[in-house]
């Protein structure tokens, strides 16, 4: 059996979470609710992050547009997703939702939008 | 005069063939002064009166960068000085003059008054030493109070004073103000300023001096050195005289101007067994700042603070004033005395360096003497040169328009006619868009983010640029055409970013 | 000049949540007024996520939570100003207010609501010692600048301070590709939320040193190296435990100031411990009219909170301009801070006029284990709650109810405690 001591950060309570790993199953304990119990799981089997940035836009009330993964991707692909961020240049204008990269990293996870950023006639 | 010396043509032919291989840019002048400090600045101001050439050379990328910036802010009232020396002289004179030039070249200037605290009756005879040498030097005014006196006068001078020198002519300044005004009015009248030139050696030459750097060559008739904690090594290039100068350096601390009211005067301590203390003082622009501390050390760059000094600076401020507000400290600095040897100011002609002038070890009280050295080495330059003074000498100069001083009606018209001026960047200090882009673009305009700091106090404030910087970089980048990665705090390699997306 | 029933002062999250409460409460004519050029306060430059649990039931960033309210005041046509500064809040709550359209003009205010939100503390207020070149960043303006304007502060970053925003940035600088060397926290405990130090340090290999702070910082033009330092328990420097760190940038996440000054001005009273305005239960400070509301009022670590509190500002502001009954006479009973809990908010209540529940908002002083969390009403103990940690990073609450105080005419003091038993 083996056993890993964990913090939930799905929330800011930040539980002290206890995952047991036994015969193929797992089993946690100190959750307070159903989402800690399910971060515990993934984060013994296949740990997961959503990772927000910001993507450059051109000719909008912003020079950056924040963006995040739509969903948690791999912990292990957070780097390869960054670096496709880092080089995305889209134009205004954008809204919340809008998708900026499709399969980000070939994680699956498209990258949205986390702020509408208006065109500028002179930017 | 300056045609003569255009036309002046260097007879070293081995310096010509360096100056070609190296393609070093030539100047001519009748006047270099070596360093665009308060000392520095002050001589060219007054030398300006004069029908002459006339250059700064700085190292740094703006005027008030050294120890011009770091100082205790005081206008002496000149009690301290030994009778007799030139630090007495020219403390008495410069704090005479301080007023009118205040409104000449429209910088702060407020004659507060100052007081040195006794804290034991064992030392009432110095106390009154110190009184009879004010008198000596010429100082009006003084007095002794007794200890309820001063609390009186200042609630939160601690009970253990039991008497004060009173001087009240004692006076607080701005220093960027002083500096950057004597500069922008040097500038106006014809002095020219070259900044980050480092003068790396000082050649004799028939006619004068050369003063060389890594890109330029400057022919000169005249040299002032003004360099401040350098000062030593321009004179001993040229003197067989040497001088000697130790950095000795002060930390202080500026408090927000919550902790402004604590006192009115600016309270120094008795030099007695404790040491030399450490003085507390409102500044002029309504804070409350308090120091030096005073160590000697061996590097010229050594501006950095110390723990050390900082807790003295605490433990040693709360025995003349109390309940100072430390938790309210904005922010800490450290400036670098340039003391000499000889333990006064060396001013004057260099005995056995002609056409050389010093204005070396230029410590406290640096700062209130700047307008009387100025004036002293014009006169005596001028006299040697056998200049004529200027017919249309501009003798005023305007400062920015510090909206806050003028009426509702005013400042209200000031933004209907420039919108810019109703942007606020800087809200600790309620800068606008408008001062800041007037720093950048008047005369010797700012060139760096302390630059601005100097000038219109963007980032001075409470929060210490937190906010406003992205902003002020930004106005900076756009009035000077820079790209924002260029953008520096003060020199060369200070920059703000290392990249952009 | 011109007159509103009210005048928002800051239209960050807390000045947007009072104002869609106000004009849900029924008050037409609201001002909002924002010194940025856009309304969202801090919250757009805090692109990360874990906003909005409390409030939407779900996982938001910080401009995305911001939205939903800017939506609200959009909907609702509540009007606003951008880059608008307010200079002074003088006598009969007339604002000085100054921007580039308007020029310098005043508005009459019926209520104001302070929203302005906090500062960053500077590096004077710790007295580090050493050099001053450029490379030295308050967190959060780094946050802006790379947020914001999409700029790299520096390559190789040393940060004090273990608050949220020095751990979001610690991820945010490794994640933009700079190497984070170390953050350093001068108390024994981080200021942050035990989620961040998981998500933003070691899921990073970045190491926290507890008990440690800069005793030196390098460099002439731009940041060479910063020393770090074990600190002993009265947080002084232990000699002999500096250690080197090279780097070009040194980032202080060193704590938040309630941004008071305009307050001061107006002459509210202050709060000694939490900078802010000392407030009763409708969140109305010592100057009848004027409320106050998240970070300017006491620093808060979520959102959610400040929207929540924000609201009850707006509602106050509005049953202030628009009494709807006779408010009874009545004594503040004052709530105190005691056995470890460093202070509340609010700081007054009014039984009399009260709503039905009020929250008591506070933080402890130090880290507590199994400690329990106490309110007496005079000398009798009415609430006794065990928790197994406390710490002052985590802001805590507990609610007050009308009908227990009703059963206290005579009550004179409420004293909100940590007890070991």
């Amino acid at each position: 059996m083996e056993e890993r001591e964990l913090i939930c950060i799905c929330c800011p309570l930040g539980c002290p979470l206890t995952v047991r790993m036994e015969n193929g199953g797992t089993t946690v304990t100190g959750n307070s609710c159903g989402r800690g119990a399910e971060y515990g799981k993934k984060e013994v089997l296949s740990p997961t992050r959503v990772v927000t940035s910001t993507v450059s836009i051109k000719g909008g009330d912003f020079v950056m547009v924040p963006v995040k993964t739509r969903e948690d991707i791999p912990k292990d692909k957070i780097f390869d997703c960054m670096e496709e961020i880092r080089k995305a240049l889209v134009s205004a204008p954008v809204s919340i939702g809008d998708v900026i990269i499709a399969d980000c990293a070939g994680t699956g996870v498209s990258v949205i939008a986390t702020r509408n950023v208006r065109k500028t006639e002179d930017i | 005069m300056s045609l003569l010396f255009f036309s002046m043509i260097p007879e070293n032919r081995e310096t010509i063939t360096d100056l070609e291989e190296n393609n070093m840019k030539e100047m001519n002048y009748d006047t270099a002064i070596i360093g665009g400090g308060v000392i520095g600045c002050a001589i060219a101001r007054e030398l300006s009166r004069y029908d002459l050439k006339i250059c700064v050379s700085e190292r740094e990328e703006d005027v008030c960068s050294g120890t011009s910036k770091s100082n205790s802010a005081i206008v002496h009232a000149g009690y301290d000085a030994v009778p007799g020396s030139l630090k007495a002289r020219f403390n008495t004179e410069g704090n005479r003059m301080m007023r009118e030039l205040s409104k000449a070249l429209d910088f702060s200037f407020i004659r507060n008054g100052s007081m040195v605290i006794c804290f034991s009756e064992k030392d009432i005879p110095a106390l009154n030493a110190l009184y009879e040498k004010g008198v000596k030097n010429g100082v009006p005014d003084l007095s002794i109070l007794t200890g309820d006196e001063v609390r009186t006068m200042e609630p939160n001078v601690t009970e253990t004073a039991v008497a004060a020198l009173y001087a009240p002519t004692g006076g607080i300044v701005c220093p960027f103000g002083l500096t950057i005004a004597l500069a922008e009015n040097a500038c106006d009248n014809g002095v020219e300023f070259l900044f980050e030139m480092e003068v790396k050696d000082i050649r004799k030459t028939e006619h004068g001096y050369d003063l060389i750097s890594e890109d330029k060559v400057i022919h000169t008739s005249y040299v002032i050195n003004a360099a401040g904690v350098y000062a030593d090594e321009f004179h001993n290039m040229v003197s067989e005289k040497k001088l000697r100068i130790t950095p000795r350096k002060g930390d202080y601390c500026l408090l927000d101007k919550e902790a402004g009211t604590l006192v009115s005067h600016t309270i120094f301590q008795l030099p007695g067994k404790m040491g030399k203390g450490i003085l507390v003082t409102p500044t002029v622009h309504g804070n409350l700042l308090t120091g030096p501390t005073a160590s000697d050390v061996e590097d010229k760059e050594a501006t950095g603070t110390t723990a050390k000094e900082l807790s003295d600076i605490m433990v040693k401020s709360a025995w003349g004033v109390k309940n100072i507000p430390f938790r309210h400290t904005i922010t800490s600095f450290s400036g670098l005395r340039a003391h000499e040897d000889g333990e006064d100011f060396v001013v004057g002609e260099v005995p056995d360096a002609a056409g050389f002038f010093d204005a070396a070890g230029m410590e406290s009280p640096g700062l209130t003497s700047a307008p009387a050295v100025g004036v002293y080495l014009a006169e005596l330059i001028a006299q040697k040169a056998n200049a004529k003074k200027k017919e249309h000498f501009q003798e005023t100069r305007k400062g920015i328009v510090n909206p806050q001083k003028l009426s509702f009606e005013q400042r209200a018209e000031m933004i209907n006619k420039d919108p810019s001026y109703g942007t606020i960047i800087c809200r600790c200090e309620g800068v606008s868009e408008g001062e800041i882009v007037d720093a950048i673009t008047r005369t010797l305009g700012a060139v760096s983010l302390d630059g601005i700091k100097r000038r219109v106090r963007a980032g001075m404030g409470r929060c210490q640029a937190g906010f406003c910087t992205p902003k002020t970089m930004e106005l900076l980048a756009r009035e000077t055409g820079k790209k924002i990665e260029d953008i520096c705090k003060n020199r060369t390699g200070s920059n703000l970013l290392t990249g952009k997306r | 000049m011109t007159e509103h029933d009210i005048v928002i002062i800051g239209g960050g999250p807390a000045g947007l949540a009072a104002a869609d409460a106000a004009r849900k409460a029924g008050i037409e004519d609201i001002m909002i007024l924002e010194r940025e050029a856009y309304l969202g306060g801090i919250l757009n430059q805090c692109i990360h996520n874990g906003f909005g649990l409390h409030t939407f039931k779900e996982e938001l960033t910080g401009p995305e939570y911001a939205v939903r309210y800017i939506k609200m005041i959009e909907e609702e046509n509540i009007p606003y100003l951008l880059n608008t500064m307010v200079l002074d809040i003088g006598r009969d709550k007339v604002l000085t207010i100054i921007n580039r359209g308007e020029g310098l003009t005043t508005i009459k205010a019926g209520a104001v609501i302070l929203a302005m939100g906090c500062r960053e503390r500077p590096r004077g207020a710790l007295n580090i010692p050493g050099f001053r070149p450029a490379g030295i960043y308050s967190a959060g303006t780094a946050q802006r600048l790379m947020n914001m304007e999409g700029y790299e502060v520096g390559k190789e970053a040393v940060i004090l301070g273990s608050g949220d925003i020095g751990l979001i940035m610690a991820r945010r600088m490794t994640l933009e590709g700079a190497r984070v060397k170390a953050v350093a926290e001068l108390m024994p405990y981080s200021g942050g939320l035990k989620r961040n130090i998981v998500q933003c340090l070691d899921d990073y290999g970045i190491s926290l040193k507890l008990s440690h702070t800069v005793v030196d910082i390098e460099g002439k033009e731009r940041v060479t190296g910063v020393t770090l330092a074990a600190v002993d328990e009265k947080r002084k420097p232990i000699p002999g435990t500096e250690e080197h760190y090279t780097c070009d940038t040194l980032l202080l996440s060193v704590g938040l100031i309630p941004e008071n000054e305009l307050s001061k001005g107006a002459g509210v009273q202050l709060d000694e411990i939490t900078s802010g305005p000392v407030v009763n239960d409708r969140l109305e400070t010592s100057i009848s009219g004027i409320f106050a509301c998240g970070n300017v009022l006491h620093v808060h670590d979520l959102v959610d909170y400040v929207s929540e509190e924000a609201s009850l500002a707006g509602t106050s502001a509005v049953s202030y301009v628009k009494p709807r009954k006779e408010k009874t006479p009545s004594s503040q009973i004052k709530i105190k801070a005691a056995g470890g809990v460093r202070y509340t908010v609010p700081q007054y209540l009014d039984a009399e006029n009260m709503e039905d529940q009020v929250k008591v908002r506070f933080r402890v002083s130090d880290v507590y284990r199994d400690r329990y969390i106490s309110v007496y009403f005079d000398s009798e103990r009415v609430s006794h709650k065990k928790r197994k940690v406390l710490a002052p990073g985590e802001m805590e609450q507990v609610v007050l109810k009308k009908e227990s105080l009703a059963k206290y005419p005579d009550l004179k003091q409420i004293v909100v405690c940590t007890e070991v038993e």
